[in-house]
């Protein structure tokens, strides 16, 4: 019984005692017959009128229980009054004490000496000070009080008060002459109880308010609405004034405009701050004791709401949805219209659900039109049934698709159509056939292209087998060619081993005419005569030209046959020119020509075989000295340091030699005039053997030369020994 | 006219002219001369003269003169006696050839005879030092 909360309006007191007054209460004591709390709230209030007493509290003996109860209050909480129960067990107890004495007891807050007796005890008549009365009817003191009346006055009381306690005792000890005090209280304590539940269990708010709004009588629902405690939190707490002051004026306008009508309410639920709809009921109650009050029952209808909205939402998307997919089948109708090919829907009855334009072209026809094309109709038709009443009659299991050829014909031309049929169950969920789909393939392109690919495959294949063959020409071709390539490297290493034999098979007999010779010109035979002598002389010399020839043709054949060997170093090519000017230093001053050395200035240094690059300055310094017969010869090294090659190059001024020549004078055993009575003397492998040699260290060499103008010849080989 | 005390040199050539013209020229050098045509020949002559100096011909019939050159330096007899090779190959590897046969020093033909006789003099020269 927690949920009861009664504000009484309050009036202005009369503090004065008259005899009036006094017998007013006593004749409605008389007067009315009523029950024990009433007749006590009578008097409270009676006291709070005449004695300005604004809270107190009555509290009765029960024997039964043994314990003190409340049985009526003024100014303070009613529930307080009602749930309060005091057992009277403890004699020393101050507020039981008090029964036993004759005059009253002032409870004070303060202990006094530490006497428990003065502590103060837990009442309905609240916090702080307060005075305790015996109710006794008579002042004989051999009884118990009947109760007691506790009152928050100033000290002494006022007369009235124990004038009060007396007449109120008196009229207990009647009432209690009448029934049971316990029993009275417990069938009012059960019939409240009763009316709490019953209105507890109402899920609806409701509420009994005064005519000015002010609550008096709530239901648990209706308190969290609308009732706030101290120890809420602000937000609630802002809420519930919110709720009051919306229920206020919702009250105010049902009192001016229909009153019975129901009517909606916007609230804040307290516990989250949502919103809350409410359908009011408010009725007016007309009570003889607390005037004319208003009772209204809220009803919740915001799930209601929310579900009303929800229907409607779900309409407009069920419409939306009806608008999608009434654009798909519109799409899907474009589609299957765009399509080339026809397309025939057919039911499982046979009937033709729908066609696209192809297929309508093929089985349809005008009424007007000629009895040949209602004839290839019939006949279309009728070949495109008996294609798909295999189907229709399940005679292929579920889902199957069907395919085959159909002859059919165009209507207008009578040209024959071969089609290439392809027909597709559609199936309910529950495995039955409600449709079949047919796809018919125009198949005249596809027997075109298949001729056509045919032609192509043949000409293919005819292409084929003549690369086939000639690839085949070409192997052997390269097959000859490679044989031909040993072949002809066999030949020239067989050329190369022979003439590197002959050279031998030349170098013996010619050690002797050599040796021979030598030894009769050193004078191993005594003193020759100089005819004789210059006669040898000759043999001499030709033997050592024939023997230059023989060494150089096997120079050739190594450099040829790979097998000159390399012997990489480095050197400065300065060096190179200088040595061999020191090395012709003979012939430079047999010729009487100046011969001028351009060097550098700083070492160059090249990774070369220096024996080798020595052979070809020779060879080139030498040839410049044979064919220059005045003016002068020029010996220039350069570096190129783009490409990274050293270069040596012999300037004469010389014959000269033509253009047309230039190639002609690298060539074996050439010289310009290679006639047999040529004047200059000389194998003429010199120059071959040095442009072999020069490619063979990376290099090349050069002429630059026309007839009369002198000769420039540059050997050109890279600084860097190649990897 | 030849001194007895002069060097042996043993000349080994198969070709008679070559062989005999330098021969001729060592005597007239002033040196004793002792020829063999062919391998066997120069090793009985080796061992039975031990010449002081062996001017040994590579390519002879029979036993070549890579092999005489083998066996006279594997034998203590015969092995402090110089050899030079003489060969008409002047391709590459031909001297190294001969060194790995064994042959202390390599001349090349043609070779005229005073050259030859200045490599004799220049060998005996080593020899006597070592």
């Amino acid at each position: 019984m927690n949920s009861l909360s009664v504000r009484t309006p309050s009036r202005t007191p009369a503090p004065v005692v008259s005899p009036s007054a006094r017998l007013e209460l006593l004749e409605y004591y008389l007067a009315h017959h009523e029950d024990l709390s009433r007749y006590a709230s009578v008097s409270l209030e009676w006291l709070s009128r005449h004695a300005g007493i604004k809270r107190s509290v009555c509290l009765v003996v029960d024997a039964e229980s043994s314990t003190l109860v409340g049985i009526s209050g003024n100014g303070v909480s009613t529930e307080d009054v009602e749930l309060f129960s005091y057992p009277l067990a403890d004699p020393h107890d101050p507020l039981v004490a008090t029964i036993a004495q004759t005059q009253p007891t002032y409870f004070r807050s303060v202990r006094i000496n530490g006497d428990p007796s003065r502590a103060l005890p837990s009442t309905p008549i609240g916090p702080g000070p307060f005075t305790a009365i015996p109710l006794r009817a008579g002042r004989d003191g051999q009884r118990d009080a009947v109760g007691l009346l506790l009152v928050k006055a100033p000290t002494p009381l006022p007369p009235d008060v124990s004038w009060l306690a007396s007449v109120l005792a008196q009229k207990i000890e009647q009432i209690r002459g009448r029934g049971s005090l316990a029993e009275e209280i417990r069938r009012l304590r059960r019939e409240r109880a009763l009316f709490f539940t019953i209105i507890n269990s109402v899920t609806d708010p409701i509420l009994l308010t005064d005519t000015e709004g002010r609550l008096i009588v709530a239901n648990a629902r209706a308190e969290k609405l609308f009732a706030a405690n101290e120890e809420e939190s602000e937000g609630r707490r802002r809420a519930i004034e919110l709720n009051n002051m919306l229920f206020s004026a919702a009250l105010s306008r049902t009192a001016v405009e229909m009153p019975s009508e129901a009517r909606e309410l916007l609230l804040v639920d307290p516990n989250d701050g949502s919103d809350l709809l409410f359908e009011v009921l408010s009725s007016t109650v007309e009570d003889p004791r607390e005037g004319t009050g208003i009772v209204s029952v809220l009803r919740n209808i915001t799930d209601l709401r929310r579900a009303t909205e929800q229907i409607e939402e779900n309409y407009q998307k069920l419409r939306l949805a009806e608008a999608a997919a009434r654009a798909e089948r519109d799409r899907l109708n474009l589609i299957i219209d765009s399509v080339a090919d026809p397309i025939i829907v057919t039911d499982q009855g046979g009937s033709t659900v729908l066609m696209n334009k192809p297929a309508e072209e093929l089985f349809t026809v005008l009424a007007d039109a000629d009895d040949a094309a209602q004839r290839t109709v019939q006949a279309n038709d009728a070949h495109f049934s008996s294609f798909i009443s295999g189907l229709l009659l399940g005679e292929s299991g579920p889902g199957e698709i069907r395919r085959g050829e159909i002859g059919l014909m165009q209507p207008m031309t009578g040209a024959p159509i071969p089609v290439e049929a392809i027909a597709g169950k559609v199936l309910t969920e529950t495995g039955e056939l409600t449709a079949v789909v047919t796809i018919l393939h125009d198949r005249r392109e596809a027997l075109e292209r298949a001729r056509l690919y045919e032609q192509l495959k043949k000409a293919s294949d005819e292409l084929q087998m003549r690369v086939q063959s000639a690839t085949m020409e070409l192997a052997t071709q390269n097959e000859l060619l490679r044989r031909q390539a040993i072949e002809l490297e066999q030949a020239s290493r067989l050329k190369s081993q022979f003439l590197a034999n002959m050279s031998h098979e030349f170098r013996t007999p010619l050690n002797a005419i050599l040796g021979y010779t030598h030894m009769l010109l050193q004078g191993v035979a005594g003193d020759l005569p100089p005819n004789v002598k210059r006669q040898l002389t000759r043999i001499d010399s030709n033997g050592r030209h024939l023997l230059t020839i023989i060494n150089e043709i096997l120079d050739i054949t190594r450099i040829e046959a790979g097998k000159m060997p390399m012997q990489i170093t480095e050197f400065d090519l300065n060096d190179i020119v200088q040595e061999v000017m020191t090395e012709l230093d003979p012939v430079i001053t047999r010729s009487k020509l100046v011969v001028t050395p351009r060097l550098l200035p700083e070492p160059l240094l090249v990774q070369s075989d220096r024996q080798k690059v020595k052979q070809i300055v020779v060879n080139l310094l030498s040839n410049a000295l044979k064919f220059t017969h005045q003016g002068g010869i020029e010996i220039a090294v350069s570096f190129n340091p783009d490409d990274r090659m050293a270069s040596v190059g012999v300037t004469d001024t010389g014959i000269g030699i033509a253009p047309e020549h230039h190639e002609k004078i690298f060539e074996d055993f050439r010289q310009v005039d290679d006639s047999p009575s040529r004047q200059y003397g000389g194998t003429g492998l010199g120059l071959a053997i040095c442009r072999r040699l020069a490619n063979a260290l990376g290099g090349r060499i050069t002429l630059r030369s026309n007839l009369g103008e002198g000769s420039t010849f540059t050997v050109t080989i890279p600084a860097e020994a190649p990897q | 006219m030849t001194d007895h005390n002069a060097p042996l040199i043993l000349v080994v050539d198969d070709y008679q002219d070559a062989r005999e013209m330098y021969a001729e020229y060592l005597q007239f050098s002033g040196f004793r001369v002792a020829e063999a045509r062919n391998g066997n020949e120069a090793l009985e002559q080796a061992f039975a003269l031990k010449p002081d100096l062996i001017l040994m011909d590579l390519s002879l019939p029979g036993m070549d003169g890579w092999e005489a050159t083998r066996r006279l330096k594997s034998d203590e007899a015969t092995r402090h006696i110089p050899i030079v090779a003489l060969t008409g190959h002047a391709l590459a590897g031909a001297s190294e050839g001969a060194r790995r046969a064994g042959c202390d020093s390599f001349v090349t033909k043609p070779c005229l005879p005073d050259d030859l006789v200045i490599e004799v003099r220049r060998m005996l020269g080593t020899a006597k030092q070592a």
